[in-house]
Protein backbone atom coordinates (compact mmCIF):
# COMPACT_ATOMS: atom_id res chain seq x y z
CA UNK A 1 0.00 0.00 0.00
CA UNK A 2 1.91 3.39 -1.19
CA UNK A 3 1.99 5.89 1.47
CA UNK A 4 0.99 8.79 -0.37
CA UNK A 5 -2.77 7.70 0.55
CA UNK A 6 -2.52 8.25 3.79
CA UNK A 7 -2.49 10.95 6.05
CA UNK A 8 0.25 12.45 8.66
CA UNK A 9 -1.32 10.33 11.04
CA UNK A 10 -0.73 7.42 9.47
CA UNK A 11 -4.79 6.45 8.80
CA UNK A 12 -5.76 5.83 5.33
CA UNK A 13 -7.42 8.16 3.19
CA UNK A 14 -8.50 5.12 1.08
CA UNK A 15 -12.08 4.64 1.23
CA UNK A 16 -13.69 1.13 2.11
CA UNK A 17 -14.90 0.92 -1.88
CA UNK A 18 -11.82 2.32 -2.47
CA UNK A 19 -10.01 -0.73 -0.58
CA UNK A 20 -11.96 -3.84 -2.13
CA UNK A 21 -11.83 -2.82 -5.45
CA UNK A 22 -10.24 -5.49 -7.65
CA UNK A 23 -9.78 -7.82 -4.51
CA UNK A 24 -13.09 -9.44 -5.07
CA UNK A 25 -14.48 -12.57 -5.81
CA UNK A 26 -13.92 -11.71 -9.92
CA UNK A 27 -16.55 -14.32 -9.97
CA UNK A 28 -14.03 -17.33 -9.56
CA UNK A 29 -14.84 -17.78 -5.76
CA UNK A 30 -16.49 -21.07 -5.80
CA UNK A 31 -14.00 -22.55 -8.53
CA UNK A 32 -11.38 -23.77 -6.41
CA UNK A 33 -14.35 -25.49 -4.01
CA UNK A 34 -16.14 -27.20 -6.61
CA UNK A 35 -12.99 -28.39 -8.62
CA UNK A 36 -11.96 -30.11 -5.40
CA UNK A 37 -15.76 -31.88 -5.18
CA UNK A 38 -15.72 -32.62 -8.77
CA UNK A 39 -12.39 -34.48 -8.66
CA UNK A 40 -13.50 -35.93 -5.52
CA UNK A 41 -16.83 -37.41 -7.01
CA UNK A 42 -14.59 -38.65 -10.01
CA UNK A 43 -11.76 -39.85 -7.42
CA UNK A 44 -14.56 -42.03 -5.73
CA UNK A 45 -16.00 -43.31 -9.17
CA UNK A 46 -13.09 -44.09 -10.60
CA UNK A 47 -11.51 -45.74 -7.44
CA UNK A 48 -14.43 -47.76 -7.46
CA UNK A 49 -14.11 -49.24 -10.86
CA UNK A 50 -10.05 -49.20 -10.75
CA UNK A 51 -10.52 -51.47 -7.81
CA UNK A 52 -10.60 -55.01 -9.68
CA UNK A 53 -8.33 -53.74 -11.78
CA UNK A 54 -5.41 -52.92 -9.41
CA UNK A 55 -6.31 -56.46 -7.37
CA UNK A 56 -6.24 -58.53 -10.94
CA UNK A 57 -2.68 -56.97 -11.32
CA UNK A 58 -1.21 -57.18 -7.84
CA UNK A 59 0.18 -59.92 -5.88
CA UNK A 60 1.04 -61.47 -8.90
CA UNK A 61 4.62 -61.33 -11.32
CA UNK A 62 5.40 -58.62 -13.97
CA UNK A 63 3.12 -60.35 -16.69
CA UNK A 64 0.30 -59.59 -14.50
CA UNK A 65 0.91 -56.53 -14.65
CA UNK A 66 1.93 -55.97 -18.48
CA UNK A 67 -1.05 -57.97 -19.32
CA UNK A 68 -4.01 -56.09 -17.44
CA UNK A 69 -2.51 -52.98 -18.95
CA UNK A 70 -2.48 -53.76 -22.12
CA UNK A 71 -6.27 -53.77 -22.21
CA UNK A 72 -7.27 -50.23 -22.95
CA UNK A 73 -10.19 -50.13 -20.94
CA UNK A 74 -7.85 -50.61 -17.83
CA UNK A 75 -5.08 -48.51 -19.30
CA UNK A 76 -7.83 -46.02 -19.82
CA UNK A 77 -9.53 -46.24 -15.84
CA UNK A 78 -5.92 -45.60 -14.47
CA UNK A 79 -4.98 -42.64 -16.60
CA UNK A 80 -8.41 -41.36 -15.42
CA UNK A 81 -7.98 -41.75 -11.91
CA UNK A 82 -4.57 -40.77 -12.09
CA UNK A 83 -4.98 -37.44 -13.78
CA UNK A 84 -8.24 -36.61 -11.04
CA UNK A 85 -6.23 -37.49 -8.44
CA UNK A 86 -3.11 -35.86 -9.46
CA UNK A 87 -5.55 -32.71 -9.79
CA UNK A 88 -7.42 -33.35 -6.82
CA UNK A 89 -3.56 -33.78 -4.68
CA UNK A 90 -2.50 -30.26 -5.91
CA UNK A 91 -5.81 -27.94 -5.44
CA UNK A 92 -6.02 -30.20 -1.53
CA UNK A 93 -2.71 -29.46 -1.16
CA UNK A 94 -2.26 -25.57 -2.22
CA UNK A 95 -5.03 -25.09 0.95
CA UNK A 96 -3.08 -27.00 3.45
CA UNK A 97 -0.15 -24.97 2.23
CA UNK A 98 -1.99 -21.68 2.14
CA UNK A 99 -3.31 -22.14 5.81
CA UNK A 100 0.14 -22.98 7.34
CA UNK A 101 2.73 -21.38 5.72
CA UNK A 102 2.42 -17.48 5.78
CA UNK A 103 5.71 -16.42 4.86
CA UNK A 104 5.25 -15.09 1.25
CA UNK A 105 8.55 -16.09 -0.25
CA UNK A 106 8.17 -19.44 1.21
CA UNK A 107 4.97 -19.76 0.42
CA UNK A 108 5.40 -19.28 -3.25
CA UNK A 109 8.06 -22.08 -3.53
CA UNK A 110 6.26 -24.29 -1.57
CA UNK A 111 3.22 -23.80 -4.23
CA UNK A 112 5.38 -24.11 -7.43
CA UNK A 113 6.65 -27.12 -5.54
CA UNK A 114 3.15 -28.29 -5.14
CA UNK A 115 2.65 -27.79 -8.98
CA UNK A 116 5.71 -29.45 -10.02
CA UNK A 117 5.24 -32.28 -7.70
CA UNK A 118 2.26 -33.45 -8.90
CA UNK A 119 2.78 -32.71 -12.60
CA UNK A 120 5.94 -35.29 -12.25
CA UNK A 121 4.02 -37.81 -10.32
CA UNK A 122 1.04 -38.00 -13.02
CA UNK A 123 3.03 -37.73 -16.29
CA UNK A 124 5.44 -40.22 -14.58
CA UNK A 125 2.35 -42.38 -14.06
CA UNK A 126 1.11 -42.21 -17.41
CA UNK A 127 3.81 -42.60 -19.27
CA UNK A 128 4.67 -45.67 -17.28
CA UNK A 129 0.75 -47.14 -17.85
CA UNK A 130 1.00 -45.95 -21.95
CA UNK A 131 4.21 -47.33 -22.33
CA UNK A 132 2.47 -50.50 -21.33
CA UNK A 133 -0.38 -50.22 -22.60
CA UNK A 134 1.06 -49.37 -26.04
CA UNK A 135 3.56 -52.51 -25.36
CA UNK A 136 6.73 -50.77 -24.94
CA UNK B 1 0.97 -3.60 7.63
CA UNK B 2 1.46 0.40 8.66
CA UNK B 3 -1.19 2.25 9.73
CA UNK B 4 -3.61 -1.23 10.09
CA UNK B 5 -5.93 -1.42 13.18
CA UNK B 6 -4.76 -3.98 15.99
CA UNK B 7 -7.81 -6.51 15.70
CA UNK B 8 -8.42 -9.58 18.11
CA UNK B 9 -7.64 -12.68 16.45
CA UNK B 10 -10.19 -15.56 16.91
CA UNK B 11 -9.31 -18.15 19.13
CA UNK B 12 -6.88 -20.95 18.00
CA UNK B 13 -6.76 -25.11 17.84
CA UNK B 14 -5.61 -25.20 21.44
CA UNK B 15 -8.73 -23.30 22.68
CA UNK B 16 -11.05 -25.81 22.43
CA UNK B 17 -11.87 -28.89 24.10
CA UNK B 18 -11.08 -31.94 21.29
CA UNK B 19 -13.89 -33.24 19.90
CA UNK B 20 -15.11 -35.97 17.28
CA UNK B 21 -15.27 -33.97 14.76
CA UNK B 22 -12.69 -31.76 15.03
CA UNK B 23 -10.41 -34.55 15.13
CA UNK B 24 -12.14 -36.25 12.06
CA UNK B 25 -11.58 -32.83 10.36
CA UNK B 26 -7.82 -32.90 11.13
CA UNK B 27 -7.31 -36.90 10.13
CA UNK B 28 -9.48 -35.66 6.87
CA UNK B 29 -6.67 -33.27 6.30
CA UNK B 30 -3.54 -35.76 7.16
CA UNK B 31 -4.99 -38.66 5.49
CA UNK B 32 -4.62 -36.22 2.42
CA UNK B 33 -1.49 -34.92 3.04
CA UNK B 34 -0.05 -38.81 3.21
CA UNK B 35 -2.21 -40.22 0.36
CA UNK B 36 -0.56 -37.04 -1.36
CA UNK B 37 2.92 -38.58 -1.05
CA UNK B 38 1.04 -42.12 -1.17
CA UNK B 39 0.21 -41.69 -4.64
CA UNK B 40 4.08 -42.12 -5.03
CA UNK B 41 3.67 -46.41 -4.02
CA UNK B 42 1.37 -47.51 -7.15
CA UNK B 43 3.30 -44.89 -9.80
CA UNK B 44 7.04 -46.02 -8.90
CA UNK B 45 5.23 -49.30 -8.91
CA UNK B 46 3.81 -49.10 -12.95
CA UNK B 47 7.10 -47.31 -13.73
CA UNK B 48 8.88 -50.56 -12.35
CA UNK B 49 6.54 -52.53 -14.18
CA UNK B 50 7.15 -50.47 -17.32
CA UNK B 51 11.26 -50.31 -17.19
CA UNK B 52 12.62 -53.44 -16.76
CA UNK B 53 11.83 -57.23 -15.10
CA UNK B 54 15.17 -56.57 -12.87
CA UNK B 55 13.20 -53.13 -11.36
CA UNK B 56 9.71 -54.56 -10.91
CA UNK B 57 11.49 -57.51 -8.93
CA UNK B 58 12.84 -55.24 -6.94
CA UNK B 59 9.85 -52.53 -6.22
CA UNK B 60 7.40 -55.16 -5.87
CA UNK B 61 9.57 -57.56 -3.69
CA UNK B 62 9.63 -54.24 -1.38
CA UNK B 63 5.87 -53.79 -1.62
CA UNK B 64 5.36 -57.03 -1.08
CA UNK B 65 7.52 -57.14 2.11
CA UNK B 66 5.69 -57.55 5.44
CA UNK B 67 6.68 -53.58 5.73
CA UNK B 68 5.83 -53.01 2.51
CA UNK B 69 2.56 -54.70 2.93
CA UNK B 70 1.71 -52.85 6.54
CA UNK B 71 2.47 -49.41 4.24
CA UNK B 72 0.09 -50.68 1.62
CA UNK B 73 -2.03 -51.54 4.06
CA UNK B 74 -2.19 -48.22 6.29
CA UNK B 75 -2.08 -46.29 2.55
CA UNK B 76 -5.26 -48.66 1.60
CA UNK B 77 -6.99 -46.66 5.56
CA UNK B 78 -5.72 -43.49 4.61
CA UNK B 79 -7.90 -43.76 1.32
CA UNK B 80 -10.77 -45.26 2.44
CA UNK B 81 -11.18 -43.14 5.24
CA UNK B 82 -10.21 -39.88 3.26
CA UNK B 83 -13.04 -41.11 0.22
CA UNK B 84 -15.39 -41.55 2.93
CA UNK B 85 -14.49 -38.04 4.73
CA UNK B 86 -15.14 -36.53 1.04
CA UNK B 87 -18.52 -38.35 1.19
CA UNK B 88 -19.55 -37.18 4.57
CA UNK B 89 -18.75 -33.08 2.93
CA UNK B 90 -20.83 -34.16 0.16
CA UNK B 91 -23.56 -34.93 2.68
CA UNK B 92 -22.75 -31.51 4.39
CA UNK B 93 -23.07 -29.91 0.79
CA UNK B 94 -26.38 -31.29 0.47
CA UNK B 95 -26.96 -29.33 3.53
CA UNK B 96 -27.82 -32.33 5.81
CA UNK B 97 -25.97 -33.95 8.87
CA UNK B 98 -25.43 -30.39 10.81
CA UNK B 99 -27.27 -31.57 13.73
CA UNK B 100 -25.40 -32.34 17.61
CA UNK B 101 -26.28 -36.06 16.73
CA UNK B 102 -26.57 -36.28 12.84
CA UNK B 103 -22.82 -35.01 13.17
CA UNK B 104 -21.48 -37.35 16.11
CA UNK B 105 -23.20 -40.14 13.55
CA UNK B 106 -21.42 -38.96 10.57
CA UNK B 107 -18.03 -38.66 12.56
CA UNK B 108 -18.45 -42.67 14.15
CA UNK B 109 -19.59 -43.92 10.50
CA UNK B 110 -16.24 -42.84 9.21
CA UNK B 111 -14.08 -44.03 11.66
CA UNK B 112 -16.29 -47.40 11.47
CA UNK B 113 -16.77 -47.77 7.44
CA UNK B 114 -13.19 -46.89 6.85
CA UNK B 115 -11.78 -49.70 9.42
CA UNK B 116 -14.80 -52.42 8.32
CA UNK B 117 -14.06 -51.40 4.24
CA UNK B 118 -10.13 -51.48 5.26
CA UNK B 119 -9.98 -55.26 6.65
CA UNK B 120 -12.73 -55.97 3.86
CA UNK B 121 -11.02 -55.20 1.59
CA UNK B 122 -7.56 -56.99 2.72
CA UNK B 123 -9.60 -60.25 3.23
CA UNK B 124 -11.05 -59.52 -0.41
CA UNK B 125 -7.25 -59.60 -1.68
CA UNK B 126 -6.22 -62.38 0.55
CA UNK B 127 -9.40 -64.74 -0.84
CA UNK B 128 -8.75 -63.56 -4.35
CA UNK B 129 -5.05 -63.98 -4.41
CA UNK B 130 -5.20 -67.22 -2.49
Amino acid sequence: MSTSSRTPSGASMRTPRRKVAGLGSARSGTGHFWLQRVTALANIILVIIALPIVISMAGGGQEAVLSTLRHPLAALVLLLLLLSMTFHMRIGMQVVIEDYVHSEGTKVLALIGNTFFTIAVGAAGAFAILKISFGG
Amino acid sequence: MPGAAERPLSPHLQIYRPMLTMMMSIVHRITGVALYFGTLLPVIWLLAAASSPEAFATVNGLLGSWIGLIILFGYSWALIHHALGGVRHFVWDFGHGFGPQARELLAKATIGGSVVLTVLLWIVIAVVKG
